[in-house]
């Protein structure tokens, strides 16, 4: 299950690691940031809930680059 | 400029004025250092704000906690030394502040200017309702639906034109600035532009499944799958701001010691300041941005010239193309086939057509289709019954209660008739009525205008092998690939062996050479598969060619396939040259840093510099159009 969220981040590194953090969210099975797009494209574990790992993948975001912002 | 980066300039510009003002008026003491930390803040309080909250947080290598460190390292030093020398702090903290915006204006201003090139999206569809026009949104629009496109609109869904005459521009499709004419009964597809009149179109997909829809989805996400540059330089950042900010604890620390074991004096100022450069110079990000940067304008550019590549994967891939494999059929002829002779007839000319024409019916191979327009009436489905393709050789069925076969030699070998072999080249279609040898039909196809110059283009560009495949016969094929240039050619393959072909290619060649397959998107999505690059073209309005390929070409012109070559190879020279002179740079900066040669000053220069060029050399990958 794959589902692309909107984002915004500054700089290209920052994208990076949003993605770095992303990954390790539970329940994420793989997730590309797309700097030049200002996407997030989230693959999903079988069985998780969306909505409650996207919370987790924007707050992982967050203590890693302040200033970024998921749009679930 | 959007308002986040018109208050940064506005905050530069203040922050800028008052450190050239404060260096003619001569402030001593602490008003001073009040208004040179005045200045600072203005530039920098957000990055100071950033870095504690980064500290809290556990982050400690981020870029806002490093330039922080640097600066307000440099200040610290200014007071201890009692210099009063504030400038250096404020003004690495503007230029980088000045990087920043530049980047960030850069970076929207081409994801703005790439996008609007791709800018196809149809906005409404006109459906009339009760005799008035309406605009509704296309993705209300269902299958079967009357919409009306007037002179200057895009065509938002794809259908087939009920009434009207008109000429369509497809440049922003296919790149071709030659319009199309259109009538009654013809296919549209979504995306072009109606020109001159005005058309009926009954709709034949949904939204979602037009044209245009695909092409969108496809080119946005396109950059979503990174190639191993990318990958090479997310890592490389990983390591990087670390390895720089543990060189620079040991730059402070460490000659100082030694120097005191040596019973010298330590000299903690000299080794500090010189570690505080060190932190300037380990921000990652202008190396970071210049390689998507590089490969999304590659692609956007490429996608103006009606090449559409599915990621920057492929992008990488396509650069280091060293073998080219044709299908015929379609890519480098016409695959217009028509009916030239029909030679050794036991019965009337037009009824071998006939019963050819009848026996091929249901087939949507080329050859049919000819065979179908040499009879020029209408088919009659009732007639024909038992069909039985045999793949790759031909056709068997009843017409007309006669058992009818058509296709090659091979097909009356299997049936044992003895064909009468032809001299000219072309297509041969051998008829059998009631087991009956009856005559052949020669069918030859023309080659593209474009494509002998297209072969000679690849071996500029460093194609080392040409190789064409095909299921006609030999003759043909050696025909073919002699008026070309084409080096090899293997000829009368069955689909299942064009597959097996290229392998056999893949396996004999270096990894580092890379085979791409061209194909016509008709049967042959299984190879576009397995080549390392699977290129379809004249894919507008076939979805499964756009789907089994890595790289679309909206039209047939084989010349695109030589551009799309350059395209890759300019942009992955581009994304070279960003990683080399950025990382030689900094890693130069690094070392005249260390031996303190290189002041503060320099290294926000290199930074940002660095950044800039490596930016503005990233943009260049947009324009391919001379290519």
């Amino acid at each position: 299950m794959k589902k692309t969220y909107g984002i915004e981040v500054d700089c290209a590194n920052c994208a990076n690691k949003m993605e770095n953090a992303a990954r390790k969210t539970e329940g994420v099975k793989d997730c590309t940031v797309n700097f030049m797009m200002q996407k997030m494209i989230v693959e999903f574990q079988e069985g998780a809930d969306r909505n409650s790992v996207m919370e987790n993948v924007r707050n992982n975001c967050k203590r890693v680059e302040s200033d970024c912002e998921v749009f679930i | 400029m959007n308002r986040k980066q018109r208050i940064m300039l506005i905050r530069i510009l203040i922050s800028a004025a008052m450190v050239i003002a404060l260096s003619f008026i001569p402030v001593t003491g602490l008003p001073r250092f009040v208004l040179y930390m005045l200045s600072y803040l203005i530039v920098g309080y957000d990055i100071l704000r950033k870095a504690i909250k980064g500290i809290i947080r556990g982050q400690v290598f981020d870029e806002c906690f490093l330039m922080a460190t640097a600066t307000v390292g440099a200040i610290a030093l200014a007071i201890y030394e009692r210099s009063g020398d504030y400038t250096e702090a404020v003004a690495v903290m503007l230029f980088y502040q000045i990087g920043e915006l530049f980047q960030s204006y850069a970076v929207g201003k081409s994801r703005k200017n790439i996008t609007e090139l791709m800018d196809i999206r149809p906005d409404y569809a006109n459906v009339e309702v009760n005799g008035t026009l309406e605009k509704v949104d296309p993705d209300d629009v269902g299958i079967g639906t009357i919409i009306i496109v007037q002179p200057g609109e895009k065509v938002p869904i794809d259908g087939v034109v009920i009434e009207g005459d008109s000429s369509l521009n497809t440049s922003a499709l296919t790149g071709e600035s030659l319009p199309r004419e259109i009538h009654q009964g013809d296919e549209i597809i979504s995306g072009s532009i109606n020109m001159t009149g005005l058309l009926k179109v009954r709709t034949t997909k949904e939204f979602g499944d037009s044209t245009v829809s695909k092409i969108l989805d496809l080119v946005e996400n396109a950059s979503s799958r990174k190639s191993k540059s990318e990958d090479f330089i997310s890592k490389f950042a990983r390591i990087y701001t670390p390895a720089v900010c543990l060189s620079a604890l040991a730059l402070a620390i460490l000659p100082p010691v030694v120097s005191m074991i040596m019973g010298g004096s330590a000299g903690w100022e000299v080794w500090i300041y010189r570690a505080l450069t060190f932190l300037v110079i380990s921000c990652p990000c202008a190396l970071v941005i210049s390689i998507p940067l590089s490969f999304f304008a590659g692609i956007g550019g490429a996608s103006n010239a009606g090449i559409l590549i599915k990621g920057s994967n492929y992008l990488e891939t396509l650069s280091k193309t060293k073998i080219v494999v044709f299908d015929k059929t379609g890519t480098l002829t016409q695959g217009v086939f028509e009916v030239n002779a029909i030679h050794h007839g036991t019965i009337d000319d037009e009824r071998i057509i006939e019963y050819a024409a009848l026996a091929e019916s249901a087939s949507s191979h080329p050859i049919s289709r000819s065979l179908q327009k040499a009879y020029g009436k209408a088919i009659d489905r009732s007639r024909v019954s038992h069909i039985e393709e045999i793949s790759g050789n031909g056709v068997k069925a009843i017409v007309d209660g006669h058992e009818i076969a058509c296709g090659n030699d091979k097909l009356m070998h299997l049936l044992g008739i003895e064909p009468i072999m032809c001299h000219s080249i072309g297509t041969i279609i051998h008829v059998a009525i009631d087991g009956i040898y009856s005559g052949h039909i020669v069918i030859s196809d023309v080659v593209k205008p474009h494509s002998a110059e297209a072969i000679q283009s690849l071996r500029k560009i460093g194609i080392r092998k040409a190789v064409m495949l095909t299921g006609d016969a030999k003759k043909v094929a050696e025909s073919v690939a002699e008026k070309l240039g084409i080096d090899t050619v293997y000829s009368e393959l069955l689909p299942a062996d064009k597959v097996d072909k290229v392998e056999e290619l893949i396996a004999s060649k270096s990894d580092d050479e890379k085979l791409v397959f061209v194909g016509d998107g008709i049967n042959d999505a299984p190879v576009l598969g397995r080549a390392d690059i699977g290129i379809a073209m004249g894919a507008m309005g076939s979805d499964a060619a756009i789907e089994a390929a890595d790289v679309v070409l909206m039209d047939d012109d084989p010349l695109k396939i030589p551009k799309a070559i350059k395209i890759s190879q300019k942009c992955l020279r581009i994304v070279y040259e960003n990683i080399v002179f950025a990382i030689g740079v900094k890693l130069i900066c690094l070392a005249l840093g260390a031996l303190g040669i290189a002041n503060m000053w320099l290294a926000i220069f290199a930074d940002v510099g660095v950044m800039i060029i490596a930016v503005l050399n990233a943009i260049r990958a947009l324009y391919v159009k001379s290519l």
